[in-house]
């Protein structure tokens, strides 16, 4: 399951949807990206091309369950005006033996930070920047 | 063909999108950048630096040398940093 949302997402309803989906899951994993409050920032707008955010969304999953043995895979990706501590992002995996779902999960959040149509612009006191990519995210999707 | 523009890309352009009749000629996602660069200034500013841009075809990542032929929607948009 996909969603591109504005609004805040409830993981406890998430899990409770993914739970139901089949007798033999085993293991659940869930990954939260959120704002980190840091350096004085007042707030992080997240701008999205949707149409091929979901499409490369999609992608990413399927790349998932052809090397991991997982039951489902759930991501929820939020735009607009966030705030420190607000959630950005929603990674849920789910298998029948904890190491498909860990990884598969951990594969999903590097390749999307690399992949997906999606950009932060930071906001501080005196200015605000478009946040470029980092080093360390292309070199954690190179692992795989 | 509609274009489309994101983060820093729209900001300098002023313009999320807009719809354009290619002249004839312009084969590839290069020869639409050198035209478009040529009409107007504010794309001098956006391609400076081509390797900061990327650009997708109907969806797809592609790379500048790609046929923009039957193209419906070419979007144009930093290296993405979400997540």
């Amino acid at each position: 399951m996909i969603k591109i949302q504005k609004e805040d997402f409830n993981i406890s309803n998430e899990l409770d949807s993914i739970n139901i989906l089949s007798d033999n899951i085993g293991s659940v994993v869930s990954f939260i990206g959120k704002v980190r409050p840091d350096n004085n920032l007042i707030s992080m707008t997240l701008e999205c091309y949707e149409t091929m955010a979901v499409k490369e969304i999609e992608k990413i999953i399927n790349k998932a369950k052809n090397r991991w043995d997982i039951i489902t895979a759930t991501v929820i990706h939020r735009y607009g005006k966030l705030y420190p501590g607000d959630n950005i992002v929603l990674i849920i995996t789910a298998s029948e033996h904890r190491s498909q779902s860990i990884e598969a999960n951990q594969f999903i959040i590097d390749y999307l930070k690399t992949e997906v149509p999606i950009w932060k612009n930071e906001e501080y006191s005196e200015h605000r920047d478009w946040v470029k990519t980092k080093e360390s995210d292309l070199l954690s999707k190179e692992k795989w | 063909m509609k274009l489309k523009y994101f983060a820093w890309v729209k900001e300098i352009l002023g313009k999320d999108e807009e719809n354009i009749d290619i002249p004839i000629g312009i084969k590839t996602l290069g020869d639409l950048i050198d035209w478009l660069v040529s009409e107007d200034e504010a794309f001098v500013e956006v391609f400076k630096n081509r390797e900061l841009v990327k650009a997708a075809i109907d969806l797809e990542l592609q790379d500048y040398s790609c046929s923009i032929e039957n193209a419906k929607e070419i979007a144009f948009f930093p290296p993405v940093t979400g997540g």
